[in-house]
């Protein structure tokens, strides 16, 4: 029976990708060192056909999953009879296997995708980007075929059921987190593909930054929305309210952010002014590099984290001599072949150019701020140093101040000019915005908290700063106009990219500033009939019962929730008991609110009649994740700009990587 | 080319982080020494489990080289790390247990199934020896010299392999002092 | 008693993702509001040594439970909170610190970022410094007007 060879099918499609990417790391790539049109030619159907079987393969294991086939042992691990079909097919990253297959589909995908938008770009340069994403898709491939078979087999001695998908992850925040974190992780491999194949062909000019830019805004955006999910899911799901724990594993996701937005703006600078470029390389194999770096630190169980993935040395060991190879050969290609510096492009202080690098040196030290405090404990102990914990005190510490001093540096960015920008004239612009966001936020604590709060004063006066300059930049550029919407109209999605962008880091501060100094958590014991108030709210206990789901049992509480007297809404947090593994978790009950969050996370039975609560008042949390998404959505907004379709003209004008950077600013 | 060799240090600097990272895999995370290593035993006033009445102190690991070895009923890996215990008592070595976080009669019950290395054993039952000795969960054990400093730790199960490796050797080399 | 070996064998069979289940809720009473906040903050920032990466107010591990409860002792004893950290630190070594302190071998961690805002502001000085005096031959006043005007089209298009 067809459905029996599944499994096989799969694994035979995996080696069929595998040699394809073998092939497509190798011939077009000896193409351009040759000059052999056909060979270059080979990259694009590769691409396609090394992305078909990918989807073969990973379409056979979901189908292993619906089918219930646990004589897969990456099936029997992860699954179980019971486990409703959704959470099956999503079951498939579930854990290590599968979502390296993941990973190595979505790198898959990312080269087709730039094989089939890459018709503006010349024949060399595709092959060149195509071949050093093959590259490291053989990487990967070799990683899940050598080290993390999905398709292995449990035969003869296969188990009766599954040991269930990992409560944790039965839950909708955890299904497509994953995959917006790997597709923002793995598109980075574009901008990287771009910088070695930009090294390689010697052609760093404009152009090259405006094929690069969109990948790279395009990767980050999903970075960015992937990390949202995965504070948003700690929040909800592991019932103590807390969004953000510096964990190892969100630090590896916010190294290649860290970089990443770095590189977008370095890209600008390098596009519009041709200066910045081998800065530019490096941040792009940075970025991709800290990917594959935040890969090894969770795969391979060096650090301890809450999230870390089953540990195996093999795999550890496979995954350093990866990165190794990846990262050593792309700097040592850096170190060989970055192009000359040109002093020549002239800029003051004060002028955008300025500001943009101010924001990349601040960006590299976060970035190292971060690496430094996630692998320092693994230093000490590797030299003999004994064990220490950097946690959440350290990376506030030194992360807040650092934001704070990038904020000041975003309110000015906008509104100067390119090359040169006169202090005064700068000053003249923003004074009022400067004035008005100090005064607003030194009122709002004593309007929202009734006294006066130093930090939140201070947070608020970040994003203020920039929303208001923002918005005087905005009124700059439209007053001239006809009429407002004609002004409005006539800015570039590029434009509206970074107000929005920059918008959402705003909205981000407010959230993390307000739900930082007023939440208000309270730890209550209550019988059913009784009732306690937190934050002007009432909750009072109706009664438990209990209930069974498709795969638990559930004690629930129901919780009347009134505001002054008149009853609003109903709450009713759980306690399950997952049947599989025996394992216990709460269900919180969440009352989600534009400007408030009531959080309630039922505890134990106390014995007497009653039992243990924590309910929690969390002011602005949304905005956490709403800033999230409208930096998004800037950078998903400044990839359609039109000029990334003029490519194809300006390609074919002969340009070499030292153009002056008066010709590329006409251009 | 001074330029060039500038261009290089991003390469030196991750070749410095992968020897690190390297070498962390050979690293357990989990893996700690005890903080008391060098210390004297913390001190404590509690009964037996052998007799309620009768009240034991620090000065129980003094004069002798001891192993202490924490332990309770509700540990799994307890009992499978008994034979060794055992076997290390047959060799002459003085054992001395804390029965942690147990009720007696759960005490007696483990002791009675998987046998009785132990001298005496001190009852804690709400853990407060555990918790000075620094013990985060059980099985721990821990080399107490002749006069009652703490010199040696291992966390966790003991192996047959770790008796002959690393526990025989302290013993001997904390007896000949 | 059960319930630990439920948690052990949980424990055991997770093998992908470690048990981060049931958030432990107790409830206390305190002297002040302060004291409640102090409680909090040590809980946050003194890291569980039984688990794998969790400060003891988000674990359930008994061990984290433990030290809470003289956590909240010591609090009610009126020691400071450099005192329950040296409490801590005495039993459970520097480990359970997610706040390293400044010693001889975390000056590194405390002292590179400053140096580097240090040198970052160095680095931009010098470069724009560079690029200022650039900017200022090469081309003449009329060449640069024009030049200004292209290279910040956008802004006025």
């Amino acid at each position: 029976m067809l459905s029996k060879i599944i499994p096989e099918l799969g694994h035979f499609a995996l080696i069929l990708a595998l040699l394809m990417a073998l092939v497509q790391a190798v011939v077009p790539m000896a193409g351009t060192l040759t000059r052999r049109p056909l060979w270059m030619a080979f990259a694009k159907p590769l691409a396609s056909g090394q992305f078909l079987f990918l989807a073969i393969a990973y379409l056979c294991l979901t189908t292993s999953f619906l089918l219930d086939d646990f004589s897969v042992a990456y099936v029997a691990n992860n699954s179980n009879s019971m486990l409703p079909w959704y959470y099956k097919t999503t079951a498939v990253w579930g854990s290590h296997e599968g979502s390296v297959l993941l990973w190595s589909l979505m790198l898959g995908g990312w080269g087709f995708a730039v094989s089939q938008c890459s018709s503006q770009l010349p024949r060399d340069m595709v092959a060149r980007v195509l071949s050093v994403m093959g590259m490291v898709c053989v990487g990967f491939l070799l990683f899940v075929l050598i080290t993390s078979n999905p398709f292995e087999r449990l035969l003869p001695n296969m188990p009766q059921d599954g040991a269930d998908l990992n409560p944790l992850l039965q839950d909708f925040g955890l299904v497509i987190h994953p995959p917006m974190l790997y597709m923002g992780y793995v598109g980075f491999s574009v901008v990287f593909a771009f910088a070695i194949a930009g090294l390689i062909g010697g052609r760093l000019d404009a152009a090259w930054t405006r094929w690069a830019r969109p990948w790279t805004n395009l990767a980050w955006a999903f970075l960015t929305v992937g990390i949202a999910l995965g504070s948003w899911w700690a929040y909800y799901e592991l019932g103590w309210g807390g969004w953000w724990f510096w964990d190892p594993v969100e630090n590896a996701s916010l190294l290649p952010w860290l970089a990443g937005t770095a590189l977008i703006h370095s890209l600008a600078v390098t596009e519009k002014r041709g200066s910045f470029k081998s800065w530019t390389l490096l941040l792009a194999i940075t970025t991709f590099s800290l990917s594959l770096l935040g890969t090894f630190l969770v795969r391979s169980g060096v650090l301890t984290s809450v999230h870390a993935f089953a540990n195996d040395p093999a795999r550890g060991t496979f995954i350093l001599v990866l990165l190794g190879l990846t990262v050593g050969l792309s700097l040592l290609v850096f170190a060989l072949r970055a192009p000359r510096v040109s002093h020549s492009i002239g800029f003051t202080w004060l002028s955008r150019d300025a500001l943009l690098l101010v924001n990349n040196i601040l960006l590299v030290i976060m970035t190292v701020t971060v690496l430094l405090g996630t692998v320092y404990p693994l230093l000490l102990d590797a030299l003999g140093l004994g064990k220490i914990s950097v946690g959440p005190p350290y990376f506030n510490a030194l992360f807040v101040p650092l934001t704070g001093l990038l904020c000041v540096f975003m309110g000015l960015g906008p509104s100067s000019r390119w090359k040169q920008m006169s202090g005064r004239e700068l000053f003249k612009r923003l004074l009022g915005a400067g004035i008005a966001s100090v005064v607003i936020a030194a009122v709002a604590p004593l309007v929202y908290g009734g006294q006066w709060n130093l930090w939140v004063s201070l947070g608020l006066v970040m994003a203020l700063w920039i929303v208001l300059s923002l918005g005087r930049d905005l009124f700059d550029k439209v007053r001239n106009a006809s009429s407002l919407g004609i002004g409005l109209r006539r800015l570039s999605p590029a434009y509206w990219g970074m107000v929005v962008g920059h918008l959402g880091l705003a909205v981000t501060i407010v959230g993390v500033t307000m739900v930082s100094n007023y939440n208000i958590e309270r730890n209550v014991r209550l019988a059913p009939g009784e009732s306690v108030e937190v934050a002007g709210y009432t909750f009072a206990m109706q009664g438990l019962r209990e209930r069974r789901g498709p795969n638990f049992i559930a004690d629930t509480a129901t919780i009347d929730v009134s505001r002054n007297g008149e009853h609003r809404f109903t709450m009713q947090p759980e306690k399950r008991l997952y049947l599989a593994r025996g394992m216990p978790m709460t269900d919180v009950a969440l009352r989600p609110g534009l400007l408030r969050d009531l959080y309630v996370a039922l505890g134990e039975d106390l014995g007497d009649g009653s039992w243990a609560l924590r309910i929690q008042f969390k002011p602005f949390v949304r905005w956490l994740w709403l800033g999230a998404l409208l930096m998004a959505a800037g950078g998903m907004l400044a990839v359609v700009d039109k000029r990334y379709r003029r490519v194809k003209r300006r390609a074919q004008q002969p340009v070499t990587s030292d153009t002056s950077g008066f010709k590329e600013a006409q251009a | 080319m001074k330029r060039r060799l500038f261009l290089l240090i991003p390469l030196v600097l991750f070749v410095v982080l992968a020897v690190f990272l390297y070498r962390g895999l050979a690293l357990d995370p989990s893996a700690r020494d005890s903080s008391l290593l060098g210390q004297s035993f913390p001190s404590f006033t509690l009964s037996t489990l052998e007799d309620p009445e009768r009240q034991v102190d620090e000065s129980l690991l003094e004069g002798e080289v001891t192993l202490v070895n924490v332990w309770g009923e509700w540990c799994p890996t307890c009992k499978q790390e008994m034979p060794q215990l055992l076997a290390l008592e047959k060799r002459g070595i003085r054992l001395v247990g804390v029965d942690y976080k147990d009720t007696r009669e759960k005490g007696h019950e483990f002791l009675e199934k998987f046998g009785n290395p132990f001298e005496i054993n001190v009852f804690d039952p709400e853990g407060t020896l555990g918790f000075d000795l620094g013990v985060y969960g059980a099985p721990e054990t821990f080399l107490v010299d002749a006069e009652g400093i703490i010199r040696y730790h291992h966390t966790g199960y003991i192996t047959p392999e770790d008796i002959e490796q690393t526990i025989m050797p302290e013993v001997e080399k904390w007896r000949a002092d | 008693m059960a319930c630990r070996l439920i948690q052990a064998l949980a424990l055991l069979l997770c093998l992908s993702w470690s048990a981060t289940t049931l958030a432990a809720i107790e409830v206390r009473e305190f002297d002040s509001a302060l004291q409640k906040q102090r409680y909090d903050s040590l809980n946050g920032s003194l890291r569980c040594p039984k688990c794998e990466n969790q400060a003891i107010g988000d674990s359930e591990s008994p061990i984290a439970g433990d030290m809470r409860e003289r956590v909240y002792q010591l609090l009610q004893d009126g020691r400071s909170d450099i005192e329950i950290q040296n409490y801590m630190t005495e039993r459970f070594g520097d480990f359970v610190l997610y706040n390293p302190r400044l010693t001889g071998r975390t000056w590194l961690l405390w002292g590179l970022p400053a140096g580097l805002v240090l040198l970052g502001a160095i680095v931009i000085g010098f470069i724009v410094r560079v690029r200022r005096r650039a900017s200022n031959h090469a081309l003449s006043a009329a060449e640069r007007e024009r030049l200004d005007a292209l290279v910040n089209r956008e802004r006025t298009q």
